[in-house]
């Protein structure tokens, strides 16, 4: 049981070793890098790979840990007691069960996404310190610890919007997933799109990473947005010898709304070639 | 085992505890990776470095501490369980390398040969440093046979290629602006007011509680408004001149005020603050807002934070037309008054450490202006500023 990517996702030697110590040593993979690197995708994949049920749990900025352990549905409870109903005894029935708990409960190892966690508020990593070390809580109402049959496979992802806490990480593996090179990058794009021109590939990627060498980004392009601007190239019938003797100082590409997402930089991109008009 | 190199991390300011270690260690008892050098680097990577920032510095000490791996004496090489050398070789030789390999009499004659070779070459060149094959077609070579990665041999002529931890990939990874944000975020986290506005979206107990009792035990839920944090920021940052040598540490509090507080505006001035001030740093000239439309557009109820280092001649301050940079009909010490007037917390934090305040008279004369209230842009400045935007007679002492 070994996870190395999959026929769908290309994992690099040390994403796989980072995932397989920390399913094996069963602690959380805290995994970050730049957007539209395939954090989440990770997740998705190694449940697959696995062979394994995934729970997901998607961060907001309004979510607690006390959500992700369960809820008191007091309310409920105080309507049911008016109504007279025989549920009311017994305070099990207004328990909602959090997607930790959930996969707590799992008679199954699963895989548990905690997505996201950057947005919560600055003190959630540390509200679920115990619950990730231990893997388990005590629910108060029930008067009873809650244990993890089965350690969940818990992975982690940031976008670094905040810094989790020292505490936090100390209890995680941590692995940073780096823009991939070239070599790395063909194999994704092949694993989407198996039967692409391999002019059209290789002319596009000139392209796409000339863009991600420009300085002053603000955004830019990452591996989805590569492979969403290969699949509008292909809905758009570009052929190759369009691409092939493209100067991206001269004019923008077919789609750039794919590759470039924020209008600062598609000025930038615009003044750039401008300024090269003008200058001939 | 890793001791000295769990050390090194250590002391080289990587903030590693005995629970990574033991984590590493944890994870070769289980047989995590297989026993290659790649492999090995992967996992140390994986459970002691808990932040990008840190990948780089790892790199670089990783590769200085494990030197010397790849030329491990013979004696200990000899330990090595032939298994390690031989396990899933086979698959990674091309049928070339097969066919030679044939040629020399298989794999186990050719393990033979080279413990043969190892015991020779140790008699004739003890120490020496090039043992076997450093040429292109010996298959104990430096580079290539052994994908476990256990080069035999130094740093010959022929080096294999580059390792991953001498990529340095991660080199970019050190400067980003977010990094390091989370104490001043705490700090600014004590300036929440919290306050009941908008929708009534969440269950008020108490008063539900009283309703229901004087209902006659119906149910009667009542609801108040979320708690949100209103507290207003206005930040006024010094940019340019003497400001470049701060830029980083501003660049901090910026980034993570901005995250803190929902209602925060943010404006630019030169040195001191006069008729104008500017959003966009790159069209201050094209697009600035003035002074008076700011006192205008923001409640009395603002805390403002001035941003600067305060060092500049005094007439700048003090003086109609003593700006640096254009004419000022007015001197800032009266806009600086107008913003007193109006807004009843101001703050003045300043990245020039106190110590040196009583040398330059512009500081001293700000810092009475506001009343002692200017601060270090320090944790502890921060924290204090904090305070104080709250509670009116804290001071800096």
């Amino acid at each position: 049981m070994e996870f190395k990517g999959t026929q769908d996702y290309v994992a690099s030697r040390d994403l796989a070793v980072a995932v397989n110590a920390s399913v094996r040593l069963q602690r959380p993979l805290l995994v970050k890098g730049e957007p539209g690197t395939g954090k989440t995708m990770l997740a998705f994949e190694v449940a697959k790979a696995l062979g394994k049920k995934i729970i997901t749990w998607h961060i907001k900025s309004t979510t607690t840990a006390q959500q992700g352990l369960y809820e008191y549905d007091a309310v409920s409870r105080l309507r049911d007691s008016q109504l007279g109903s025989e549920k009311v005894h017994d305070i099990a029935n207004y328990i909602v069960k959090g997607k930790l708990w959930e996969a707590f409960d799992s008679d199954e190892q699963v895989v548990l996404l905690i997505d996201e966690i950057d947005k919560a508020d600055i003190e959630f990593p540390n509200d679920l310190l115990l619950e990730l070390d231990k893997m388990e809580f005590y629910c108060y109402e029930l008067q009873k610890t809650v244990q993890a049959k089965q350690r969940p496979i818990v992975i982690i992802t940031s976008n670094n919007e905040k810094e989790l806490p020292d505490a936090f990480l100390r209890r995680c593996f941590f692995h940073f997933i780096a823009f991939p090179d070239r070599e790395i990058l063909r194999q994704i794009v092949e694993v989407h799109y198996p039967d692409l021109e391999t002019r059209l590939m290789e002319s596009s990627m000139d392209i796409f990473y000339e863009i991600r060498k420009m300085p002053g980004l603000k955004k830019r392009p990452s591996t989805s947005e590569l492979v969403d601007w290969i699949k509008l190239l292909v809905i758009g019938q570009i052929a190759a010898e369009e691409l092939a003797g493209f100067n991206l100082k001269e004019e923008l590409p077919p789609y750039a709304g794919a590759l470039i997402k924020n209008e600062q930089d598609f000025g930038l991109l615009q003044r750039l070639s401008a300024a090269q008009k003008r200058f001939r | 085992m890793f001791l000295d190199f769990f050390l090194l991390l250590k002391n080289d300011g990587i903030p590693v505890s005995l629970k990574e270690y033991l984590d590493l260690l944890e994870g070769l008892e289980k047989g995590v990776v297989e026993y290659n050098v790649e492999d090995f680097y992967f996992l140390c990577k994986a459970s002691m470095v808990k932040h990008e920032q840190h990948l780089d510095r790892f790199d670089v000490l990783f590769g200085k501490y494990f030197e010397g791996l790849e030329t491990i004496n013979t004696e200990e090489f000899m330990k090595i369980p032939e298994e390690w050398l031989r396990r899933e070789k086979m698959k990674m030789l091309t049928e070339e390398e097969k066919a030679l390999i044939k040629k020399m009499g298989g794999l186990d004659k050719l393990m033979e040969r080279l413990k043969q070779l190892m015991k020779e070459q140790k008699e004739r060149h003890e120490g020496g440093n090039r043992w076997i094959g450093t040429g292109g077609t010996s298959p104990f070579g430096n580079s290539g046979y052994n994908p476990e990665g256990i080069r035999i041999g130094g740093e010959g002529g022929n080096r294999s290629a580059m390792k991953v931890w001498e990529k340095r990939q991660y080199k970019n990874l050190d400067d980003a602006v977010e990094l390091d944000t989370r104490n001043m975020k705490m700090a600014l986290r004590r300036l929440r007011a919290l306050t009941r506005e908008g929708l009534p979206d969440e269950l008020d107990l108490d008063k539900t509680i009283r309703k229901t009792s004087e209902n006659a035990g119906y149910l009667d839920l009542q609801m108040v408004p979320q708690k949100r944090n209103n507290i207003k920021v206005l930040l006024l940052l010094d940019i340019g001149g003497s400001m470049d040598d701060h830029i980083e540490i501003c660049a901090r509090l910026f980034s993570a005020a901005k995250y803190e507080f929902k209602h925060i505006e943010s404006f630019y001035f030169h040195n001191c603050l006069y008729e104008s001030v500017w959003k966009d740093n790159v069209r201050r000239w094209s697009e600035s807002t003035p002074t008076l439309e700011v006192l205008h557009t923001y409640n009395s109820d603002y805390k403002v934070i001035f941003v600067g280092d305060a060092s500049m001649g005094t007439y700048e301050i003090t003086h109609a037309g003593g700006s640096v940079e254009h004419w000022n009909d007015e001197p800032g010490l009266v806009w600086l008054r107008r913003m007193k007037d109006h807004f009843k917390d101001m703050v003045w934090l300043n990245p020039i450490p106190p110590e040196y305040w009583d040398f330059t008279p512009s500081i001293g004369l700000l810092k009475k202006e506001f009343q002692n209230k200017m601060f270090p842009l320090t944790l502890a400045g921060l924290d204090d500023a904090v305070k104080a935007l709250k509670n009116r007679k804290k001071k800096w002492d």
